[in-house]
């Protein structure tokens, strides 16, 4: 589980540095929504799916980067028109609220397979409590005839 | 006593949790695709000038909500329809404005010069006003009356010059 927890936040951080890398037509097209059918740009050829891949590879040649291609079309079709949510202000919690999320159920799981081992724990200790008087007298008497 | 406790908020936890989810799918579905009763208001950049243009500063006029994007087939045609019917008719009070919706504005830009579009022409490039004018798809046209009423048909497609001016004349007279 730690392990998920360290990837995914790995994977988050890693995310910014690659966007200042050379933008990508695929990856673009898969990052961006088309505003008519609400799929990626990938998986669409309505006119303005086309239209829009049309303008990606013209601003990539243009030399713009990743970041300021995406910036182009909020400006034009708004922010839905990214597939994930940018990370800042409100739509932090779309990326941080799954971890919580998952880091919240292993803490649930943790705590109950702590309270699930130590009541088994408490239960088996009563058996190395004190014994009761007539119960020690007769093994007391029992061990004494056994030795003798 | 502390875990009959904890099982009780659990549970209620759960519950309201569930409730929650009711709701929300509740004003979802009444809610609906947000289309409005009465045209809701709109307040959008214009492309043929500089500054903004709302549907409330139109109160009293009759107006036509036609909405388009550069890439329909249909809206080509029909357009020049439009510029004709704004000409005929302005000088009675009507108002023909144009919403490009999901599309480029310089794009939208290069449609209406070379259509010669001379009536007020809106950008809504993410299509906020879709949903509240019941707008499934390009093109679409609506009427307001000078109280800002539906009036008429909702014409979903290409209109046709005697449509267009039926329900012109329909909206004047209301």
């Amino acid at each position: 589980m730690r392990l998920l927890v360290l990837l995914a936040v790995a994977a988050l951080l890693a995310a910014p540095a690659a966007a200042g890398d050379r933008p990508s037509l695929a990856k673009l097209e898969a990052e961006i929504i088309c505003p008519v059918c609400h799929t990626t740009l990938d998986q669409s050829d309505s006119p303005i799916a086309l239209r829009m891949k049309g303008f990606i590879k013209q601003r990539i040649a243009a030399g713009d980067s990743e970041s300021q291609i995406k910036s182009k079309l909020v400006a034009q079709f708004g922010e839905a028109v990214l597939a994930s949510p940018p990370r800042k202000g409100f739509n932090l919690l779309a990326w941080w609220l799954p971890i919580a999320g998952i880091a919240a159920g292993a803490a649930a799981l943790g705590f109950g397979a702590w309270r699930w081992s130590r009541g088994r724990e408490s239960s088996g200790a009563g058996g190395e409590g004190p014994l009761e008087p007539e119960l020690e007298r007769r093994l007391d008497e029992e061990l004494a005839r056994f030795e003798s | 006593m502390t875990a009959a406790r904890a099982k009780l908020g659990g549970q209620v936890l759960a519950v309201a949790l569930v409730a929650a989810l009711l709701a929300l799918l509740i004003w979802k579905v009444a809610r609906g695709s947000g289309q409005t009763a009465t045209p809701a208001n709109f307040t959008l950049s214009r492309l043929d000038r500089p500054g903004k243009l709302s549907l409330a500063s139109l109160r009293g006029k009759v107006v036509v909500v036609n909405f388009w994007a550069s890439w329909c087939i249909p809206c080509k045609k029909e357009s020049p329809r439009f510029e004709a019917a704004w000409k005929r008719y302005r000088s009675q009070g009507l108002v023909v404005v144009g919403i490009d919706a999901n599309d480029f504005s310089s794009d939208a830009r290069k449609f209406a010069a070379h259509y010669h579009l001379t009536y007020p022409l809106l950008h809504d490039g993410s299509g906020k006003t879709l949903g509240p004018y019941g707008v499934t798809g390009f093109p679409e046209t609506r009427f307001i009356d000078r109280r800002g009423r539906f009036v008429g048909e909702h014409v979903i497609g290409q209109i046709s010059s005697s449509r267009l001016e039926k329900n012109i004349e329909k909206a004047l007279r209301s």
